[in-house]
C-alpha cells in the first residue's frame, strides 16, 4: 500500500517531465511549479494524495484491524490467548498509527527524491516571501508530512471503531472512506458551517502556515486537540464494543 | 442420569477468595449457564461438572449449542445466565489467570494464510503476555514435532491440507503446560491415521494429568478415549456422568433371526421381554437391515431387575415352541443407542 502511495508522487513526476511546460493555474497548486525545483513534487503529491487517496489507504488499514482478524477466525484464538481486549485494540490501532505516519512521510520523501533526480533542485520562495535553501525545505516538507500523519491519526481512531463493529473487513473499510469523503463534501457546503470546527478532515489542509517564516503553530496545534478528541471518543467507543462483544466469528 | 458425576465442592471452591485457590475437583464446572441470541435459547440452563483429570466427551447433534457453550467458557461470548467456573476460577471475571493454562481448538482452526506454519503459533503465543519469549521457538517446535508437523513448519499455511490445518490448530493449544484442553471436533478432516495420532495424543495428555474436553458428534471416537461424557439437544444438557454409566443406562436387549416371527413374539412377550417389533431399523440407527434373507429380524429389551432371563434360557424355550432360530445376539446397550435415545433420530437438525 505504501508502494502505491510512493507511486502518486513518481507519476506526478513523471508526468510534468514528459509534458511540454505546465500553463501556471491549471492542475493542482505548485504543480506549475516543479519544472523549477524538484521539490515541490513532493509537496504537489501530498496535495493531491489528501482528499481521498490518504484516507483511503488509512481506511483499508484501520478498517481491517479488528474486521480483518474476525473474517479470518484469528480473533478467537488471540483472545483465548489471552491477548486481552483492551491489549489487542491498543497494538491494533498502534499499527494503524505506524502507516498513517508512514504514508504521508512515503509520499513527501519518494516526492522529493525523484523531483531531485528528474529536476533541478533550488531555493524556495515561502508564502510569506522568504526564501529558503533546499535542505531547510526538506524539514518544511516532512513537517508537512507530520502535519498531515496527525490529520490522519483520528481518522485511524474512526476506522478501528468501525471494525469492531463487523466481521466483514471491507464493510468496515468502504464505511471509513465514506465517511472521509462525506465529512469533506460537508466541509464544503456553507450551510453547514457551524459544523466545520468539529469535522475531523476538516483542517487537513491548513498546513499553509508551516511554509510561513517564521513558522506558525497555530493550525498545527488546533488540528492536534481536534484530533486527539477523535482519538479519544472514538477510542474509547472502540474498546466499549470490542469488550462486549460477543466472539462468535 | 442428569446430573451424575462427583458432588461439586462448592464449599471449598467459593470460600477461597486467596489467589492461589486450592485445586478444584472439577476443572469445568457451570451453573444454570443459559445463552439468548435474540429470541433463540442457544443454551439453555446447563449444569456442566468436568471432573479434573478426565477425558470428557461433550456430544450433541449439529446445533445443540456445543460450540456456544466452549465460547463462553473461554470467555470469547458473554453467558445470558448462570455461572461458570473454569480450573476452578470465575469466568469471566478471572480470564487473565486461567486462559494462560488452557489450551484451546475451537470451531476448527484458523491462521493467517500468507504466514508459515511456525510464524503462525509464534504469533499467537505473543498474544499471552506472560508466554516467555525466550522459549517460544522452542516451544513451537515441540509443539510442532507432537502433532508430526516439523517438516511443513516453514511452509506457508496456505499450502496446507485441511488435515494439515486441524493438527497446527491442536499444536497450537500445546504451545505451552495446560491443564486443561478444550478440543472441539479435533479430529475433522483428518485421515485415519491422524485421527489415531489425536487419540493417542490426547490419552497422553490425560496421562501426563490434564484435563481433556472434546466436543464432537462422533460417537464412535467418544467411546473409544473418553472417560466420561455428556450429551447436548436443542441447548439442553440431557444426560452427563462417566461413560460406563452413560453405556449401562441403555437396557441391553436381543436381536433374533427367524422366518416364525409370530409365534417367537409369542415367547419373548413370556418371558417380558419388551418386544420392538420387527420394523426395519428399529432400535438400530446406522441402517441395520430389518430383514435378513433367511427370516425376519426381531428386536425385544431385556427387561430390568433380577428376573432378567439368561439369554441361553430364552433360545431353549425358543427351540421348544419349534420356533426356527437361526440367529440369536445379545446387544449391549451402545452409547449410538444412548444418544439416539436421548437427542432423537433422523436429520432435523436442532433449531
Amino acid at each position: 500500500m505504501l508502494l502505491a502511495l510512493a507511486a502518486v508522487p513518481v507519476l506526478i513526476a513523471v508526468a510534468v517531465r514528459l509534458s511540454s511546460a505546465v500553463p501556471p493555474g491549471r492542475g493542482p497548486a505548485f504543480l506549475d511549479q516543479i519544472s523549477q525545483n524538484g521539490l515541490f513534487v513532493g509537496i504537489t503529491a501530498m496535495l493531491v494524495a489528501v482528499p481521498l487517496f490518504l484516507p483511503l489507504t488509512i481506511g483499508v488499514v484501520a478498517g481491517d484491524t479488528v474486521a480483518g482478524e474476525a473474517s479470518l477466525g484469528t480473533l478467537r484464538y488471540l483472545l483465548a490467548g489471552p491477548a486481552g481486549r483492551g491489549r489487542l485494540l491498543l497494538v491494533k490501532y498502534a499499527g494503524a498509527v505506524l502507516f498513517a505516519v508512514a504514508a504521508p512521510f512515503t509520499i513527501a520523501l519518494v516526492g522529493a527524491g525523484i523531483g531531485a533526480v528528474l529536476f533541478p533542485v533550488g531555493p524556495v520562495t515561502l508564502l510569506s516571501g522568504d526564501s529558503i535553501g533546499p535542505a531547510e525545505a526538506v524539514g518544511r516538507l516532512l513537517l508537512i508530512a507530520a502535519y498531515l500523519a496527525v490529520s490522519l491519526v483520528g481518522l485511524a481512531a474512526v476506522g478501528l471503531f468501525m471494525s469492531t463493529l463487523t466481521d466483514v473487513p471491507v464493510g468496515a473499510m468502504a464505511a471509513t472512506v465514506v465517511l472521509a469523503v462525506v465529512t469533506q463534501v460537508a466541509d464544503a457546503l456553507p450551510q453547514l458551517d457551524w459544523l466545520h470546527p468539529w469535522l475531523f478532515s476538516h483542517r487537513w489542509l491548513d498546513f499553509a502556515d508551516l511554509l510561513r517564516q517564521p513558522v506558525v503553530w497555530d493550525s498545527f496545534a488546533a488540528n492536534a486537540l481536534l484530533q486527539a478528541g477523535y482519538v479519544a471518543v472514538f477510542g474509547a467507543l472502540a474498546y466499549a464494543r470490542l469488550a462486549t462483544k460477543d466472539i462468535l466469528s | 442420569m442428569t446430573g451424575v458425576g462427583p458432588a461439586a465442592p462448592t464449599a471449598t471452591a467459593a470460600g477461597a477468595a486467596v489467589p492461589d485457590a486450592p485445586p478444584a475437583e472439577l476443572s469445568i464446572e457451570t451453573r444454570g449457564l443459559s445463552k439468548r441470541f435474540g429470541r433463540q435459547l442457544a443454551v439453555d440452563g446447563i449444569d456442566l461438572a468436568v471432573p479434573r483429570g478426565s477425558v470428557f466427551g461433550f456430544l450433541g447433534p449439529n446445533g445443540s449449542g456445543k460450540t456456544t457453550t466452549i465460547r463462553i467458557l473461554l470467555g470469547l461470548a458473554a453467558a445470558s445466565g448462570g455461572s461458570v467456573r473454569v480450573l476452578g476460577r470465575e469466568m469471566p471475571r478471572q480470564l487473565r489467570t486461567v486462559l494462560p493454562r488452557v489450551g484451546a481448538l475451537v470451531e476448527g482452526p484458523a491462521f493467517y494464510p500468507f504466514l508459515s506454519g511456525a510464524a503462525n503459533l509464534q504469533r499467537f503465543d505473543a498474544a499471552d503476555p506472560d508466554a516467555p519469549a525466550r522459549t517460544r521457538q522452542a516451544r513451537v517446535r515441540t509443539a510442532l514435532e507432537r502433532v508430526g508437523l516439523a517438516h511443513a513448519a516453514d511452509k506457508k499455511v496456505r499450502a496446507y491440507s485441511l488435515g494439515m490445518k486441524q493438527r497446527l490448530g491442536i499444536a497450537n493449544a500445546l504451545l505451552a503446560p495446560r491443564e486443561l484442553l478444550v478440543l472441539d471436533e479435533p479430529t475433522n478432516g483428518l485421515d485415519p491415521q491422524g485421527t489415531r495420532e489425536v487419540r493417542h495424543l490426547v490419552r497422553s495428555l490425560a496421562a501426563d494429568g490434564a484435563t481433556v474436553f472434546v466436543s464432537s458428534h462422533l460417537l464412535a471416537e467418544v467411546e473409544q478415549i473418553c472417560t466420561h461424557a455428556a450429551i447436548m439437544s436443542a441447548g439442553r444438557l440431557v444426560a452427563q456422568g462417566a461413560l460406563a454409566e452413560l453405556r449401562q443406562a441403555g437396557q441391553p436387549g436381543v436381536r433374533l433371526v427367524t422366518p416364525d416371527p409370530g409365534a417367537a413374539a409369542a415367547v419373548l412377550a413370556r418371558f417380558g421381554l419388551t418386544h420392538d417389533g420387527g420394523a426395519p431399523g428399529s432400535g438400530t440407527p446406522g441402517g441395520a437391515p430389518g430383514n435378513a434373507s433367511d427370516g425376519a429380524v426381531l428386536r425385544a429389551r431385556l427387561p430390568a431387575g433380577p428376573d432378567t432371563p439368561a439369554p441361553e434360557t430364552l433360545v431353549a424355550a425358543l427351540v421348544a415352541e419349534g420356533v426356527r432360530v437361526r440367529g440369536f445376539t445379545v446387544e449391549q446397550g451402545s452409547l449410538e443407542d444412548r444418544f439416539v435415545e436421548l437427542t432423537g433420530e433422523g436429520f432435523d437438525v436442532a433449531q
